[in-house]
């Protein structure tokens, strides 16, 4: 396998096509937007204080009847039961409003009892700590943004940033609905799966634009063709990077799904998903915007060559 | 050919290599693990009012984050970790703590000792306790007691001869809206610790009797001279991490670590074969140095720190890619492998830190604004960018150059990945 892609070739439009990016992209976002806001409402374990339980034990299988079965014992009803674990020997169970240090007890001892020697996470968010920090996450990324884009104005084009940016939300909407549609719950570790996405995003996007500046210097740009050509080129050119860096971050993050336990695989998860989306927005989006917009300035001053 | 800088470049790699093989297993070994991997107990406390008089303030935020101290520190838990958060929360983790149940009643309980009459009127309280004075001790009857003494016996011993044949309650934690004598003292099981009758003034101290057990009698006389919370506590996240999970989590996370990076490896010495090779030893060398760095800041590595380091790899790599891809792309022009190298190092690397140093402003921002969660993470993210960049961008070209500068690949496109026929007439 290899990818060399000729940029001399026209087989690849990449702009050409740009409206059908934008438009599924579009489509993407407000589907995912529509299922934040009515998943969002149903979300309720998340955003209402609650505990979880992970209860294991050793070399044996739950059923949820079994979890259940033990858990009506000590009148305690969970809000929902996930067995995991390679043999289902994991019982993550979630409990709406949080369990008392004497309930935590009493459900550790009815395990002990019925499956012999067990062991058991404990986790309580209370909804104050976890909204707070979904909002320090946001603050951060759009504070970040802002010297993100500040940064790029100064080195190439302000353009860029504000592209880079929108194709960065746009990667991070993907974690955010999937994790609304999957109903995984808003923690750190959900945090920082958003910020990783957010570190990758930015940084493969500046790679093309470096490329499409770079390529600037030496092009005559007198029409919107040229532009087009330029931005088409620049994509191209840097396809073999861009896809073996998505390829060998994607090893690493399918590892960490499948092999790298419970308590890793919502963070996994939402790394592969927001690789992805990094991936096609970097080839798809990003410079496709920047096009759109340059775009424009092109034709001001073609129209109007005085003042060029 | 040169055969020096070939021998230069393996003696690097053997010589790297050799020390990594025989020092990681130290390096490992002193990382200090996050909760989520070696099990222990997490819990941020809000710290609100015992009444409506009292403030929180620095001061008392200060005072109530000693006492917290001084009772992890009864516990006997090392290396505890104990953080005031903002203006009214305070986080503890304790590791390989294996009861949190048992911890969470021992931080959060005020330990407000009181001696009452039956009507609930306080007679004297824990202020009067000498200091460092309740003990632990069997009584007569071999039951399980604690013994307390007075800082001003007199004083003590003039109140408690008003109530000689009455009973004295003794009470942790007496709410004074809800709890009464009356009412518990018909429970079987009472919420008071004790109710003796008075025998003689309680002149140098007092035993506290009605122990449970000889523990329950010691948690006490800890809790007693670790000295009461000068405030209230409510939970308001709590996280328990089972040492026998946190153990299985970072077993299976390293062994999925493990063979991603071999994937990685392999992917890049097949695509790119000489400068694959060399980017997968830089991807050795970078993590091996990640976990000396975080080694020595003492940083402690959680599931995040884990996703910090992934993201650097990929950045490593990233690097690495975009600098083979330069080379071919410098091949293919017709150029010499000399002279490919040598361009596509320096039309790489203003890429490398453009992309790389956009991300570590974004971390920067997070790091100043974030709290402390997203603190940790943005630290590692910085760290894991810089040493990217020394490995993929310096150690990587210092491989690279001796192998080109030997000169026995020249003429050998195939070795970057280049295909004779791909290469254009100049």
């Amino acid at each position: 396998m290899n990818f060399n892609f000729d940029p001399e070739s026209n087989r690849y439009q990449f702009v050409k096509h740009r409206y059908k990016y934008f438009l599924l992209s579009g489509l993407l976002i407000g589907l995912g937007l529509l299922i934040i806001a009515i998943m969002g409402i149903n979300l309720g374990v998340d955003f209402e204080s609650g505990s979880t339980l992970e209860i294991m034990i050793q070399d044996q299988a739950f059923t949820s009847e079994e979890v259940e079965a033990v858990l009506a014992d000590l009148g305690l009803e969970p809000g929902s039961i996930r067995l995991i674990g390679n043999n289902n020997e994991i019982a993550e169970v979630r409990f709406i409003g949080t369990l008392d240090q004497e309930q935590i007890t009493q459900v550790r001892q009815a395990f002990a009892e019925h499956f012999g020697q067990v062991d058991i996470n404990e986790s309580t968010v209370s909804p104050m700590v976890a909204r707070e920090l979904a909002r320090q996450a946001v603050y951060g990324i759009l504070l970040a943004s802002v010297a993100v884009i500040i940064y790029v104005a100064i080195r190439f084009e302000y353009r860029f940033g504000v592209a880079a940016i929108i194709a960065l939300f746009h990667d991070a909407l993907f974690i955010v609905a999937l994790f609304a549609l999957l109903r995984l719950e808003v923690d750190l570790t959900f945090i920082a799966a958003v910020l990783t996405i957010v570190g990758y995003s930015i940084n493969d996007t500046i790679v093309i634009f470096d490329r499409l500046r770079e390529n600037m210097k030496f092009a005559k740009l007198k029409t919107v063709e040229d532009l087009e050509q330029l931005v088409n080129r620049s994509i191209v050119e840097n396809l073999p990077r861009t896809l073996n860096t998505s390829i060998t971050v994607v090893f690493a993050a399918l590892a960490l799904y499948l092999l790298g336990g419970e308590g890793i695989r919502n963070f996994s998860l939402a790394l592969l998903v927001g690789l992805l989306a990094g991936t096609y927005s970097s080839i798809f989006i990003a410079a496709q915007l920047w096009f759109e917009w340059k775009k424009r300035e092109l034709k001001k001053k073609l129209f109007h060559p005085q003042n060029a | 050919m040169r055969w020096s800088m070939i021998l230069i470049f393996v003696a690097i790699v053997i010589g790297g290599l050799t020390f990594m093989a025989f020092s990681v297993d130290e390096v490992v070994s002193d990382i200090t693990l996050g909760l989520d991997l070696q099990g222990g107990f997490e819990i941020l406390y809000r710290v609100i009012p015992i009444d409506e008089d009292q403030e929180i303030t620095q001061d008392l935020l200060n005072d109530t984050y000693t006492a917290l101290y001084r009772r992890v520190d009864a516990m006997g838990v090392s290396e505890p970790d104990l953080r005031v958060e903002g203006e009214d929360r305070i986080r503890v983790r304790l590791a390989g703590v294996h009861d949190p149940e048992e911890a969470r009643r021992f931080l959060s309980t005020e330990a407000r000792l009181s001696f009452r009459n039956t009507d609930d009127e306080r007679l004297f309280g824990g202020e009067h306790l000498k200091e460092g004075s309740a003990r632990a001790v069997f009584d007569e009857f071999n039951q399980p007691v604690v013994t307390v003494e007075f800082k001003d016996p007199e004083l003590i011993g003039q109140v408690s001869a008003e109530y000689l044949g009455d009973i004295i309650v003794i009470w942790l934690d007496f709410d004074e809206k809800t709890d009464s004598f009356a009412e518990e003292s018909l429970k079987e099981d009472p919420k008071y610790l004790s109710a003796p009758v008075v025998r003689q003034p309680f002149s140098t101290g007092a035993s506290i009797t009605g122990m449970p057990s000889y523990e329950a009698a010691q948690e006490l006389a800890s809790l007693l001279n670790a000295g009461a919370l000068p405030v209230q506590l409510e939970e308001l996240t709590a996280r328990s991490v089972s040492p026998t999970l946190g153990e299985r989590a970072m077993d299976l996370t390293v062994r999925a670590g493990m063979i991603g990076g071999a994937l990685i490896a392999l992917y890049m010495l097949l695509y790119y074969r000489l400068p694959g090779l060399v980017a997968a030893l830089a991807l050795f060398f970078y993590v091996y140095l990640v976990l000396v760095i975080f080694n020595w800041m003492d940083a402690v590595l959680t599931l995040p720190g884990i996703a910090a380091l992934v993201l650097g790899i990929g950045m490593a790599v990233d690097a690495n890619i975009i600098t083979n891809e330069r080379i071919k792309e410098e091949i293919r022009s017709g150029k010499t492998i000399m002279s490919s190298f040598r361009a596509g190092s320096k039309r790489s690397l203003r890429t490398i830190m453009d992309a790389n140093i956009t991300t570590i402003i974004a971390a920067g921002v997070l790091f100043y604004f974030g709290d402390f969660a997203i603190q940790g993470f943005a630290l590692m993210l910085i760290v894991s960018i810089v040493l990217s960049l020394v490995t993929a961008v310096l150690g990587s070209r210092l491989l690279l150059g001796l192998l080109v500068a030997s000169r026995a690949f020249d003429k050998q496109p195939r070795w970057f990945g280049v295909k004779e026929s791909e290469i254009s007439e100049l």
